[in-house]
């Protein structure tokens, strides 16, 4: 059986392959994945992503996947009919220079979970960088949401560290919410293998 | 719930930290990782195929008015998964520096020329047997600044996507042969050696166009499935 070929690092210069709008090509993906078209609650998830010396990460990709507003995967696996064909769930996103990202999506439905528990509505990130040899892997979850109290994933997280997960509706402006990730220190945030 | 996917394989991945390689040290996460079952969140994932990308977006080439300085070469292999299935229908993203090792990037000064006719950037989706095809430029050896003296040996940039969040793939292709490879902490990050060897392509004689390219070979092994996800019992 063949082995796996290992992961390496994105490098600085990711954007030339990854994010090409600035080098005048066509994107295939991009920060927004929902226009107008799909139903649901829509939103837009903001935030920034820091070093272990607090200082912000420039050169980073977020990709996110998720479910539709009804929790409904765009993939054979999960089967289940679709609302909408508009809807594919995946995203790509550089930081800017001031570590910022945002995606403009729509609010994911409860998603199965083993043994046939739910999964409280979340958004699975994987994030690449420079220093980072091989993909971080983790979910933004939403906070306050009741369902998130019986989720099996979140369950497997210490208690104190659940908050690192949770993207928080800022009060100012509705629709908006805040998600930050720490890749070290007393902040750090949780990332998963699976 | 049992594993849809492999864990075993991933001992061929790096660790996140590797101190030699220095950009990893404020960014490794310094806790352990948190093990979570594969559920329906992890074993599906993003669907591109052949109506997202265009034929000439595999050819680096043939991307601005004239052709790019360099060595000529046919990039090519199989996409396959730990059982040897090919994976079909499935993005290859791809992104290099030019032939004198620069990228056309607003953050490299490295001093060597950029060229006009080449961009760097390339992407295919795999046939139904799991194979892909770019044609590019040699990239160049280039310096950058982890140590005193230290120089990336020539690599492309690969990006693979897979059937599910979980396949997903970002590595590194290497040319044999490259004296610097025992230098270089990105490629020695993985520390098995056979692993190792698993990121570099071959020369292929048959592939080798006569009077245009030399070809090189490069199958990419992504992680596997134990079941289809199809029939998974993921609910």
């Amino acid at each position: 059986m063949p082995e796996r070929t290992p992961s390496q690092t994105v490098g600085p210069y990711l954007h030339i392959g990854l994010t090409q709008g600035a080098y005048g090509a066509r994107e295939i993906f991009g920060a927004n994945l929902a226009d107008a078209g799909p139903s649901g609650r829509h939103i837009r998830i903001e935030g920034r992503v820091y070093d272990g010396e607090g200082k912000v990460v420039p050169d980073a990709v977020l990709e996110i996947w998720q479910a539709d507003d009804q929790g409904r995967y765009a993939h054979p696996a999960d089967g289940r009919p679709l609302a909408s064909n508009s809807f594919r769930g995946f995203g790509r996103c550089p930081t800017d220079k001031d570590g910022v990202f945002a995606f403009a999506t729509v609010k994911p439905g409860s998603v199965p979970g083993p043994a046939g528990a739910a999964q409280a509505p979340h958004i699975n990130v994987g994030l690449f960088s420079r220093g980072l040899l091989k993909r971080l892997f983790t979910r933004i979850y939403f906070e306050g949401e009741p369902a998130n109290a019986a989720d099996p994933v979140l369950a497997l997280v210490p208690a104190d560290r659940r908050r690192t997960l949770l993207a928080k509706a800022d009060p100012g402006n509705p629709g908006l919410f805040r998600f930050d990730l720490y890749l070290q220190g007393a902040n750090e945030t949780v990332f998963f293998d699976a | 719930m049992d594993d849809v996917y492999s864990r075993a394989g991933s001992r061929a991945d790096p660790p996140y930290l590797v101190a030699d390689y220095v950009g990893t040290r404020i960014r490794a996460p310094q806790r352990p990782l948190i093990l979570i079952p594969q559920t329906l969140s992890e074993i599906t994932g993003p669907v591109y195929g052949h109506s997202d990308v265009l034929p000439e977006e595999a050819d680096l080439t043939k991307q601005h008015a004239g052709e790019p300085l360099g060595e000529r070469i046919i990039v090519k292999g199989r996409v396959l998964d730990e059982a040897g299935r090919p994976v079909p229908n499935s993005l290859v993203e791809i992104w290099q520096c030019n032939a004198a090792g620069r990228y056309r990037h607003v953050v490299d000064q490295h001093e060597a020329p950029l060229d006009p006719n080449f961009t760097g950037a390339g992407r295919c989706v795999t046939d139904a047997d799991g194979n892909y095809h770019f044609v590019s430029i040699k990239p160049g050896a280039y310096p950058w600044r982890n140590h005193p003296n230290a120089w990336r040996p020539a690599h492309i940039h690969l990006s693979l996507f897979g059937p599910s969040f979980l396949t997903r793939l970002v590595t590194q292709m290497y040319f044999p042969g490259d004296p610097l490879f025992r230098f270089d902490p990105i490629f020695n990050s993985v520390p098995d050696p056979k692993a190792r060897e698993r990121m570099i392509c071959r020369f292929d004689l048959e592939a080798t166009r006569p009077e245009w390219a030399l070809a090189y070979h490069f199958d990419i092994v992504l992680r596997g499935s134990r079941a289809t996800p199809l029939d998974a019992d993921h609910a």
